[in-house]
């Protein structure tokens, strides 16, 4: 469908189902039908698969890249892939890891679209040898305000570059970008899983896998004690086909067939609280106790654990859930104790935390990673838990650290201007581009972007 | 692997159906007006399936050179669809000539005359399918389409008499009759979604009827009890209602 739906508008939220917004959603095939959106678009926000948890890809208006899906071609030789910006990174997967070739970066799900990953310069669980999806971008188009289309890349027009990339659509619409995909023998993935007795294990831990391509922790929020910090390590690499099983080793590249579950239901609220949280942690740790040492295991469960069960989001109940992830520079190791600690004293409790080691950063200005550890957690959304998380916002700010911005829906202005130093020098870049305020998020209005 | 041609190539279904025959391993030919519009869609199926794409201009409305239109094809195709079709604006057609023939040709006549020459070509090699994307807005005539329903009504007809004729031949003809899917036609449009397909949906049964050999389908499968109601309905309680 092109264009528009003649003024209906549907309610619309990020994956965490929190705000809710009544907003008008257009879509469209080619150039002209968006340039012709982006005329009366009065500040709105492009949209990919909406996978961001908070209110980023949320307007009152939002443009749609689900027709702008192509992949405009791939060159087998040098793997530099030339694709619109909906194509998603399922199916990159999809299409190329028979091929042998896989994307960059993935995240912790495959529903995500190039423009969005893009956009929001995500990292993946290679961070610290690969950075982030942008360092992957040989070039990009963008359409600016007022429909101008851009051609940039890391040298030429490089601060318009650095404004699309993690530049949360405000910069404008990016059309489509050329991508490096890398080389992989298998669809399999070699993992190793250790288990660490608390925080100063896991840190050390991550220190001595620093040459492992694949590497994140899932720790327990919620041990206190001697136990702070307790964690599951959870290491990998892209496997060789000698290393397959047996049966595996014939077709290196197929990938086994996985199952998907649908969740049933949406989880009563009286269900989400403290006890099943604090179970949901210990039957994990149980669980992979026994998982531990290495394995050889197919990329999907590896990478995109969540993606085997359709609509997860609703086992977090009718209020919906909040995720929150910030990053600390290396050396404020304390700050992150001393938040683990305050989380695991308050009456929120994180379902899912997982931390991670990031590599440097890039000099995208809102880009979120920067050398440090990374900690992401989930919590059931609840009037208490608002207090806990400006606490939070005041630690990281206070240690030079910051918080991801496509996983919030509540940070304050006053404190994202701290976290992201180089806010100005994207306005005055973005003033340029949209002079008129085509593009407005939710989340932009909040943070006086 | 086979050869596809797609008249209406850019119709949303039809794009769909290319989709799912280039993924099974056959080369694809889509047939619009304007082709050119179309150049990032033939690079995508060649891009993601490895396979062979082509576009080639081609109006609907343009019956008298259809016979030509066919015969200057480099190859005969072994599957045809028709997806072009015109919903047209019934406001206007009960006052315009125009947009009433233009409803009659694109659905009904601009169908059977290039059809014709399709099936022309199939038999001097013997083999081949044909598939016509019909309506479920054909099986009864309703105050908000009629013009287009009958229009579909005779595809549906011509279809089934070419079935009727070429059976034994080896050539296949199938009917598919759509009830409602989310293409840029019912753009605007607010239809129950319980009973609205996604184009890749329709196609998939498209492809299904395919392998299956099936001469008449739904899409969704819901639309043949559906119908079966409607068609079931007294003429003289039809008449005054508004569905
Ligand atoms: C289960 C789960 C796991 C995740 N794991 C990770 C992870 O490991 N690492 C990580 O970094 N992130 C992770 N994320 C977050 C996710 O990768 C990002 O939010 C990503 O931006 C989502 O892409 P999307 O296509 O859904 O975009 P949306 O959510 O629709 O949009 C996100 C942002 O991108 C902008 N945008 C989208 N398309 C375009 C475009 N064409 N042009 C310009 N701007 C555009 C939007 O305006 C918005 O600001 C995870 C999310 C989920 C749900
Ligand atoms: N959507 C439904 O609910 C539904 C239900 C029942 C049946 N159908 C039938 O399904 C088929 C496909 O339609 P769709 O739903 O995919 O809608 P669509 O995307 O609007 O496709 C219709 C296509 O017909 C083409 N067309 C119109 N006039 C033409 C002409 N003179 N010459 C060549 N092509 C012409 C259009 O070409 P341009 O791109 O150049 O405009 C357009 O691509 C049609 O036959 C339609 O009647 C649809």
């Amino acid at each position: 469908m092109s264009t528009d739906q003649a003024g209906k508008t549907t309610a619309l939220s990020g994956w965490g189902r929190f705000p809710v917004v009544e907003a008008r959603e257009s879509t469209f095939a080619d150039e002209s039908e968006l340039r012709t959106i982006l005329q009366e678009m009065n500040g709105g926000i492009a949209r990919g698969l909406g996978r961001a948890y908070g209110d980023s890809a949320l307007a009152g208006h939002v443009v749609s890249t689900r027709l702008y899906r192509r992949m405009l071609s791939f060159d087998g030789t040098s793997g530099l892939l030339h694709a619109q910006s909906g194509v998603s990174i399922a199916d990159l997967l999809k299409v190329f890891v028979p091929r042998g070739w896989f994307p960059p970066v993935v995240p912790g799900t495959k529903y995500v679209t190039l423009g969005g990953a893009a956009a929001a310069d995500i990292h993946g669980k290679n961070h610290h040898a690969d950075s982030s999806f942008g360092a992957h971008i040989r070039g990009l188009r963008l359409m600016d305000g007022q429909g101008n289309i851009i051609d940039c890349s890391a040298n030429d027009r490089e601060d318009v570059f650095n404004s699309a990339v993690g530049g949360m659509g405000l910069a404008g619409v990016i059309l489509d970008m050329t991508l490096q995909m890398q080389k992989v023998e298998s669809a399999w993935i070699t993992q190793h899983i250790e288990l660490l007795p608390d925080l100063d294990a896991v840190i050390k831990a991550f220190e001595r896998n620093a040459q492992t391509r694949y590497s994140v922790a899932w720790i327990d929020c919620l041990a206190r004690g001697n136990k702070t910090g307790r964690s599951v390590l959870i290491t990998g690499e892209h496997a060789q086909p000698d290393e397959l099983p047996r049966a595996a080793q014939a077709r290196p590249l197929a990938s086994p067939p996985t199952r998907r579950l649908a969740f049933p239901f949406t989880m009563p609220a009286f269900m989400l609280n403290r006890i099943s949280a604090t179970l949901f942690n210990s039957l994990y740790f149980r669980l992979n106790s026994m998982k531990r040492g290495r394995s050889v295991v197919p990329y999907e469960p590896f990478f995109f654990p969540l993606d085997g069960i359709h609509n997860w989001n609703r086992a977090y109940g009718p209020q919906g859930f909040l995720q929150y992830q910030f990053v600390l520079p290396r050396g404020e190791e304390d700050a992150l104790r001393l938040i683990i600690e305050r989380i695991s004293t308050s009456d929120s409790a994180p379902f899912l935390t997982v931390l991670k080691l990031f590599g440097p950063g890039r000099k995208t200005p809102l880009s979120f990673p920067l050398e440090g550890f990374t900690l992401a957690l989930d919590f059931p959304r609840q009037p208490a838990l608002f207090g806990l998380l400006d606490e939070l916002d005041q630690i990281t700010a206070q240690h030079g650290g910051r918080v991801y911005l496509c996983k919030d829906a509540r940070l304050s202005a006053h404190n994202f201007r701290h976290m992201y130093p180089e806010h100005a020098a994207f306005a005055a870049r973005r003033r340029v581009l949209d002079p008129n305020g085509t593009f407005n998020s939710l989340q932009s209005q909040r943070l006086g972007l | 692997m086979a050869h596809v041609l797609i008249l209406g190539g850019r119709s949303d279904i039809g794009l769909a159906f290319a989709h799912i025959c280039a993924h099974n391993g056959h080369e694809v030919c889509l047939a619009a007006r304007r082709p050119e519009r179309l150049a990032d869609d033939v690079r995508d199926i060649a891009t993601r399936y490895q396979v062979h794409a082509e576009t080639r201009e081609f109006d609907a409305e343009d019956s008298g050179g259809h016979a030509d239109w066919f015969n200057q094809l480099d190859q005969t195709p072994d599957i045809v669809l028709y997806a072009a079709g015109y919903l047209g604006d019934v406001e206007q057609a009960t006052k315009d000539n125009a947009e009433l023939e233009r409803i009659m040709q694109v659905n009904a006549r601009g169908a059977m005359t290039i059809l014709e020459a399709a099936v022309r070509a199939m038999e001097h090699r013997g083999s081949g399918t044909i598939i016509g994307i019909s309506s479920v807005a054909g099986e009864r005539g309703r105050k908000s389409n009629y013009h287009y329903g009958a229009a579909k009504a005779a595809l549906t007809t011509f279809l089934s008499g070419l079935r009727n004729r070429l059976s034994g031949t080896g050539i296949h003809v199938i009917t598919v009759k759509p009830g409602f899917v989310a293409t840029r036609m019912l753009q605007g449009m607010q239809t129950p979604a319980a009973l609205t397909a996604t184009p890749e949906r329709c196609a998939a049964d498209m492809y299904r009827a395919v392998q299956r050999g099936r001469d008449v389908v739904y899409s969704t499968w819901h639309w043949r009890y559906v119908m079966a109601v409607i068609r079931n309905i007294p003429e003289r309680l039809f008449k005054k209602m508004s569905i």
